[in-house]
């Protein structure tokens, strides 16, 4: 018998607010463990500035980290989710759905704008984490695949930055197909010779990262982001052994050859430029 | 006959276990038993098919990946004149749990892929429990590229529990693997005809799931992730794969119902496994129908048809 006993089983963190800012003044980095002074955090993109950890942001800050402030508009914003299979589990879908639009004040997971990166016009979708775990249920899919039409169309530029858990299980096989339609929409800009940029954040993993995110003419990761096909849980429960250090993260699929660079966040904008520059003349 | 038999089936195995001896019987002591054998196999055609009607989508589940259920390499065998199977995917190594090849079905030449499960402990290994790695996915990518070079169409098998979720599969990039075959898979030139076979779980299905035409099996599923995987990560517990089941809709004619799957292939009575050589007759005549349908059709036109029928799927309002 052990002198002292936990009171709960486990140590239990809310895993989905684990890595968002939290509120107050000060907030401490999860990896140099600086105790970061929070509107100097927000002055620098959520990136600490001690150690250049990446905090978990919105899409609105991409939004506004990457467009110029003129010519931003917003498309699709009438496209809402459904909940076809009335799929009902711990909690309804239905809730879910309308919790997550309440906290967010989006239809779904996914923002398409069109806009300019220094003058150049782009088609920009961006994902949300906070809405459902960034899940791609119908409307997500619908929604990238029609930022990929509009950018077909304008022959602009396509960016998705992603940040997911993968397929949105409460709409099942809906929601699997998703990745066909995503892809396949992909390969039709493909035939335009419209650049496609995928930027992976954290976290990018699953039927995401098996779809859309891993198809760009360019794909690039923020630092240490996770991204996989399957889950660290999943493999660790299958293989029932730890993972290596920085398994998973933008450095190691840089390594094994399946990104073409890490950006930092502040580099984002001038980046992506320079490549559009090169590879996309405009008419 | 099966060697298995699952909770819900013992009532077809009693009768045709009982069936069986009273052949013995009639045969070994000239008694004429034959008026009761015929009442017994009326009766256990009725049999199955009440059970088969009142099948839960888990018991579907069960079926779907019963030990005895013929896989890819079975059914090929039984419908294909001639079968030449190719490996590698002439970047790595050969995958073991997907299987490709050039065949001829009567006069139907084509490239056939499938993935494939084993049967005994020793064969699941060397499938790998029919989990592909990403050389899997690019060597059926290879192989469709080559039906494209000689216009041949492409039939899928789909019978997998996933993609292998491993450190190996990652290093190689699982994920890039199948979102390459869902990309080229959606523009290729030739015909693509994706059956299930047995069970369809996630990306690592899709991954060679891509077509003009999905068909299932009468005793399949198919969805974004196994009941097992629904329950553990929704309900915290995968005790409840048959809530999970349920609530996901994953049998064949859930997605026939939900307009994802276009056509069921009746099973024999009492599942697929019952006679390995009546489904590999149906499979083989389903697979020469629907491609008479689809090889007529024009190129640019077959290609439309196959991107509007993805775009449509799913739902959504606006």
């Amino acid at each position: 018998m052990s002198w002292f006993r936990r009171k709960d089983k486990n140590i239990q963190t809310a895993s989905s607010e684990k890595k968002d800012i939290k509120e107050g003044l000060w907030v401490k980095c999860p990896s140099c463990r600086q105790i970061l002074y929070k509107a100097e955090l927000m002055q620098s993109n959520n990136v600490c500035y001690k150690c250049g950890y990446h905090f978990r942001i919105p899409a609105s800050n991409y939004i506004e980290i990457l467009l110029d402030t003129e010519g931003r508009q917003g498309y699709f914003q009438d496209i809402k989710p459904c909940d076809p299979l009335k799929f009902k589990a711990q909690k309804k879908y239905s809730d879910q759905l309308s919790a997550a639009q309440q906290k967010t004040g989006k239809n779904d997971a996914v923002q398409v704008i069109q806009g300019q990166i220094n003058g150049r016009p782009v088609v920009l979708a961006v994902m949300d984490f906070s809405f459902i775990g960034g899940s791609m249920g119908s409307a997500v899919g619908e929604l990238l695949a029609r930022a990929a039409d509009l950018s077909r169309e304008k022959k602009y530029p396509l960016i998705i930055i992603s940040a997911s858990g993968g397929a949105r299980m409460m709409e099942g096989a809906y929601s699997l197909m998703q990745m066909a339609k995503t892809s396949a929409k992909l390969s039709q800009l493909d035939h335009e010779k419209i650049p496609y940029i995928s930027l992976m954040t954290d976290p990018t993993t699953g039927g995401v990262t098996a779809s859309f995110a891993m198809l760009g003419d360019i794909n690039m990761a923020e630092p240490g982001a996770l991204i996989g096909f399957a889950g660290p849980r999943v493999i660790k429960q299958t293989i029932g052994a730890d993972l290596p250090e920085g398994f998973q993260r933008a450095e190691f699929l840089l390594e094994k050859g399946f990104l073409d660079m890490i950006v930092a966040r502040d580099d984002l904008k001038s980046k992506i430029t320079e490549i559009l520059e090169i590879l996309h003349v405009q008419a | 006959m099966a060697k298995t038999v699952l909770e819900f089936e013992k009532p077809i195995h009693d009768l045709e276990q009982k069936i069986v001896e009273m052949e013995i019987m009639s045969s070994d002591s000239n008694v004429d038993m034959k008026k009761e054998i015929k009442k017994l196999r009326k009766k256990l055609v009725e049999q199955s098919k009440k059970i088969n009607k009142n099948l839960s989508r888990w018991q579907r589940v069960q079926l779907a990946r019963h030990a005895d259920r013929p896989h890819s390499l079975d059914l090929i065998e039984l419908m294909c004149d001639s079968w030449v199977e190719l490996h590698g995917d002439r970047l790595f190594g050969d995958d073991k749990a997907i299987v490709g090849g050039i065949a001829r079905i009567d006069d139907q030449r084509m490239v056939l892929i499938g993935q494939q499960k084993g049967r005994t402990t020793k064969d699941n290994l060397y499938r790998n429990f029919g989990m592909p790695y990403p050389e899997g996915y690019r060597k059926a990518l290879r192989l469709m590229k080559l039906a494209e070079k000689y216009d041949l169409p492409v039939v899928t098998l789909v019978d997998t529990i996933g993609a292998y979720p491993g450190i190996e599969a990652e290093e190689r990039g699982q994920a890039e693997a199948i979102a390459r075959n869902l990309f080229e898979m959606s523009r290729l030139q030739v015909p693509i005809l994706v059956i299930v076979i047995g069970e369809g779980a996630s990306g690592g299905a899709l991954g060679i799931g891509v077509g003009d035409r999905l068909i299932m099996l009468e005793n399949t599923w198919y969805s974004v992730i196994s009941p097992e995987g629904c329950a553990s990560i929704l309900y915290r517990d995968a005790d409840q794969k048959k809530k999970a089941a349920e609530a996901m809709r994953v049998t064949a004619e859930d997605l026939l119902e939900m307009g994802l799957a276009d056509r069921i292939i009746a099973e024999p009575l009492g599942g697929a496994h019952r006679n390995y050589k009546e489904t590999a007759l149906t499979l083989k005549r389903v697979i020469l129908e629907e491609l008479k349908e689809l090889i007529i059709i024009p190129v640019a036109d077959r290609l439309e048809q196959r991107i509007t029928k993805i775009e449509n799927m799913g739902v959504w309002e606006g």
